[in-house]
Formats: C-alpha cells, sequence, structure tokens
C-alpha cells in the first residue's frame, strides 16, 4: 500500500513538471501585455487578453505560415509514409545480403548533423529552381522521414503473421495487391502512427526551414518563430501566443495516437 | 514460405520496394552529406563561394587551434553526460511507476507523453521564458520555496547558463526513455518476478537481478540513440543561449551554427564531419560492448 502511494505521488510531482512548462505558456499567451513584465509574478492573468493572439496576426502572416506548414507537412509525411511502408515491408518479409547495410545506413542518418547538408542542399534545389519552395522543402523532408518510420512500420510488420498476405497471393493478389487490400487495412494504427510521427517531425523542423524559405508566402512556422530570436527584444506575448498555436495541433495528434506511436517505436527498435 | 530462398522475382520484389526510398534518401540526404563532407578539405567562405581550393587537413587544424576548442569540447562531455544520467534514472522511475495498473494510468501516461509534441527548438523558447532573469517564474517558485533570495541571472551567468540547458533537455528527454523502458517492462514475464518473490528476493533485489537484466538491450539502445541526438541537436541550446554566455553553452553543434553564421563553411564541414566520425566511432564501440555483454 505505502508502495502505491509513493508510486503514484512520485509520478504526479513528475506530472506537474512535464505540465507546468506548458500551463506557463498557455497563461502567458492570455496576458494583457502590461502584465507579462509584472513583478509579482501572476500565475493566473489578472485580465484575460486575447491581445497576444491579434499582435501575432497583425504583425505577422502567422496565418499563411500555419497554411504553409499544413501543406508541408501532410503532403511530406503521407509520402514518406507510403515509401516507408513498401521499405519496411520488404524488411520485414525478405532475408537478403545487404539488409544489414541498409539498416545501418538508415541509422546513420541519425548522426548526421542537419548543417553539414545544408549548404550542398541550398546549392542543390537552387539548381532545381526549388529554394524558396513548398516543393523543395518537402523533397527534403520526405528523405528525413523515411528512415526512422521505416524502422518503425517494420515493427509493425513484424507482428503481423506472414499466413495473412500468403492467403490473399493463393488467392491471386499480387504481392503489391496483399500488400494494400489486405496487410495495410490490418495495420491501419500502426501506419495511421507512423504518419503521425512523420507529420510532427516535419512540423517541427527547424534549420532546413530556416534556411530553405525566405519569403513570407512561404515561410512555415518554424522558420518564422526563428524571426522572433533575432531581434534582439522578443516579444514573450505574441511569442507565446505562437508557441500555444504551433504545439496545439501536435499535441492533438500525439494524444490520439500515443499508444500505437509507443508500439511502433519500441517494437521497431526492441526487436534488433 | 517465409525466408526461403533468394530467387529472381524476389530480387527485383526487393529492388521495386526499395527504390523509391533509396533515391530519395540518397539523393537528399547521403549526397549532400557526402558533398558537405568533401567541401571539409576545401577553403570555403561566404565572401568567395566560387572559388572552393583544396587545403587538405587544414580547416582541421584551424579548428583544433581555436582555443575555444577544448572549451566546446568540455561543455560538450557535460552537456551529454548531465543531460543522460538524469533522463535515464527519471525515465526509469517515472517507466517503474507507470509498470503497474491502477485506475487512471491511462491517463498519466497520455500526458506524461506530450513533451515529445514539442520541438526541441520550442522548448528551448519555453525554457528561455521560464529562465528570464528579470521576470521568469523559476527565479519566482524559487524564490517562494525560499531558496534564493533574489532573482538568478540563469542565461547571463557563465556558471548557471549550462544548468539551466540541461535542465530543459532533461524535461525534454525523460519521456522517451520512460516510454522505451514501460515497453520493455511490459516484456517481463510475471512467473519469473513471482518465483523470485516467493523465493523471498526483495523489490531491490528483483530490480537488479531480474528486471534489469532482462531489460538490458531496450535500456543500452536508449541510451544510444539518446545520446547521439544529445550530442547531435542543437536547438534547445540555439534557442536558449546560442552558446553563450562567453561560449560557457557552446557545444560542438552549436559550435558549428556559429562557423556557418560568420560564413566560414569550410570549417563548419570540418566540425560536421568530425561530429560523424566521432559518432560512428562511438556506436561501433557501444555496439561492440554490448554484445560482448550480452554474450556473457
Amino acid at each position: 500500500m505505502t508502495a502505491r502511494v509513493a508510486r503514484v505521488t512520485g509520478l504526479s510531482l513528475w506530472l506537474v513538471i512535464t505540465l507546468f512548462p506548458l500551463y506557463w505558456v498557455v497563461v502567458t499567451s492570455f496576458k494583457s501585455p502590461g502584465s507579462i513584465n509584472r513583478w509579482p509574478l501572476e500565475y493566473w492573468p489578472s485580465e484575460f487578453s486575447f491581445g497576444n493572439y491579434t499582435e501575432l496576426f497583425a504583425t505577422s502572416a502567422f496565418g499563411t505560415f500555419i497554411g504553409n506548414s499544413l501543406v508541408v507537412a501532410l503532403v511530406a509525411g503521407a509520402t514518406a509514409t507510403l515509401i516507408a511502408l513498401l521499405s519496411a515491408y520488404v524488411l520485414a518479409r525478405f532475408e537478403f545480403r545487404g539488409k544489414g547495410a541498409v539498416l545501418g545506413a538508415f541509422l546513420l542518418t541519425q548522426m548526421i548533423p542537419a548543417f553539414i547538408a545544408l549548404g550542398p542542399l541550398y546549392a542543390m534545389l537552387a539548381d532545381l529552381g526549388l529554394v524558396d519552395t513548398k516543393h523543395g522543402l518537402g523533397l527534403v523532408y520526405v528523405a528525413m522521414c523515411i528512415p526512422f518510420s521505416t524502422v518503425m512500420l517494420r515493427g509493425f510488420f513484424e507482428n503481423m503473421p506472414d499466413a495473412l498476405e500468403e492467403a490473399a497471393m493463393i488467392d491471386g493478389c499480387s504481392r503489391l495487391g496483399a500488400l494494400f487490400r489486405v496487410l495495410v487495412p490490418v495495420m491501419a494504427p500502426g501506419i495511421a502512427a507512423a504518419f503521425i510521427f512523420n507529420f510532427v517531425n516535419c512540423w517541427n523542423e527547424l534549420f532546413l526551414s530556416v534556411v530553405l524559405m525566405n519569403s513570407d508566402a512561404n515561410k512555415t512556422i518554424p522558420a518564422a518563430l526563428n524571426g522572433f530570436i533575432s531581434t534582439f527584444n522578443i516579444a514573450w506575448g505574441p511569442m507565446s501566443a505562437a508557441a500555444v498555436l504551433t504545439v496545439l495541433p501536435t499535441m492533438v495528434l500525439f494524444a490520439l495516437a500515443s499508444r500505437w506511436i509507443v508500439e511502433g517505436l519500441t517494437a521497431g527498435s526492441v526487436k534488433e | 514460405m517465409r525466408r526461403r530462398t533468394f530467387g529472381r522475382r524476389q530480387a527485383l520484389t526487393i529492388l521495386g520496394f526499395f527504390a523509391p526510398a533509396i533515391v530519395f534518401v540518397s539523393w537528399f540526404t547521403y549526397w549532400p552529406m557526402l558533398q558537405g563532407a568533401q567541401m571539409a578539405f576545401r577553403d570555403w567562405n561566404l565572401w568567395d563561394l566560387t572559388s572552393t581550393p583544396w587545403v587538405g587537413l587544414g580547416n582541421f587544424a584551424m579548428i583544433l587551434a581555436d582555443p575555444v576548442f577544448p572549451i566546446v569540447a568540455g561543455n560538450t562531455l557535460v552537456w551529454v553526460v548531465g543531460s543522460i544520467v538524469p533522463q535515464l534514472v527519471i525515465g526509469f522511475l517515472v517507466a517503474l511507476a507507470l509498470w503497474r495498473r491502477f485506475r487512471f494510468r491511462g491517463v498519466y501516461q497520455a500526458l506524461i507523453f506530450y513533451p515529445w509534441a514539442v520541438s526541441g527548438f520550442l522548448v528551448g523558447m519555453l525554457f528561455r521564458w521560464m529562465f528570464n532573469a528579470e521576470f521568469g517564474v523559476v527565479n519566482d517558485l524559487l524564490m517562494k520555496a525560499g531558496a534564493i533570495d533574489a532573482p538568478l541571472p540563469w542565461l547571463a551567468d557563465p556558471k548557471l547558463a549550462m544548468v539551466a540547458v540541461i535542465v530543459a533537455n532533461v524535461w525534454y528527454g525523460v519521456t522517451f526513455f520512460a516510454i522505451m523502458i514501460l515497453a520493455a517492462l511490459q516484456s517481463v514475464p510475471d512467473e519469473v518476478l513471482e518465483a523470485a518473490a516467493i523465493d523471498g528476493a526483495g523489490t531491490v533485489r528483483r530490480l537488479f537481478s531480474i528486471v534489469i537484466p532482462y531489460i538490458w538491450t531496450t535500456l543500452a539502445l536508449t541510451v544510444l540513440l539518446r545520446s547521439i541526438w544529445t550530442f547531435n541537436s542543437p536547438e534547445i541550446i540555439y534557442a536558449m543561449t546560442n552558446g553563450g554566455p562567453a561560449g560557457r553553452t557552446h557545444i560542438i553543434t552549436t559550435w558549428m551554427i556559429e562557423y556557418t553564421q560568420q560564413g566560414s563553411y569550410g570549417l563548419a564541414s570540418a566540425i560536421g564531419l568530425a561530429v560523424m566520425v566521432v559518432l560512428f566511432v562511438f556506436c561501433a564501440f557501444y555496439l561492440m560492448a554490448m554484445r560482448r555483454v550480452n554474450q556473457r
């Protein structure tokens, strides 16, 4: 009994620590401009105000940035998930020479510092006429998302019995047909989790978006947020409003899919 | 049926299914990475982008000779070890607490999960605001608790800045450890634990003799992955201090950003290449050591 009390107390303490930054940024975002820089601090806004949100949208094209981020993350996230689905299937279902090398090459991408590839990527996209376009950023994001979501989806495939697609293939389906007609529906939650994971990664990516997206018409949210810290004095009110709007969609998505993401992450990496 | 011999049809299927992944990852990850890597051996500057003469190991020599280098190396070590150890300990405790069923466990789990939805950059911004010297909530809470008498300039004080960035990173990283360890814990067979309990093994004994050996692989892999990411991810520091004050929170990757911002792309590439080599060697040794432990 005491162990149980200690457990729940400790857990609740960590929960408070975990939630506090979120609480604080939400509270800050609803404070009036005058009360943000006031001592003693207000733990609840004395006057509830949407001023920071209206200022954010009045002084920047934040609506456009949200739209750009949505388009890029949706399209790139979905494309990467589809491609990863194919490669994960092969990795889970076939033994072949070079399989270890492929997995190693995917693991290696995690060790590449973003900055080493930035200059050459910029030059490459400039040659293709894709700098400062959503297409260009999307292509790079697809490549960025493939390795990890492959590993994740491979874990899900390994939990699926071979008999599923074998039966379909005996009934005359092609391998691709069996994959999409039989396996994909069964694996839908896992695929959704991989997609959400990819979407959130694209939504949050910072350095590529800062370097590749310059014009207000094409900028994504991280590039816009970065603009906040390059000014000498950060406007913490609008900054907090922007932070809340940036975090909310991803939080909702992760909450919806958290069970499956956990399963995918652990199945993918514990297996090795 | 599964994993049968390697036929021609299979070869075509494998190639066909792999082609898109290979094309994308080579084109947009490996090819620019290789180009960046060869720029580590060239003089490549913002003021003359067209001429990039070969300088051999000159860039590496310049980095090693930079008086900032030993400071950055030391900071990086402090940053990685200081972040990973508390993350592992707290993450383990959180996972243990979530292991057995209780009311609202699902709610606790979902809420503890949320930092993952936040980007490292945004985490840095949130903590920068909370550690603010004038209107930061951290100072206010510490003063209310009686731990300090006056507000501390967290991010401006050379001694405190590293503490602040590590606190932010620990907050961010515990979730990943907790999730991975929790999943591994759920694979520990109950019968073995019960048998040990009947034989008189206490909680601590069961933890060290059964649970930890059982989940060893997951622990080791999680530490490896997080170490790579912590070593390699400048976002939190970039957002909180950008390496300051006076370079006291500069780690290897924020240093790379600084060279990039100065337009010294060759030097930045050299740092990037060095980072990859160090991580690669670290991984190789680590995986080898893990295999040895597993064989024992």
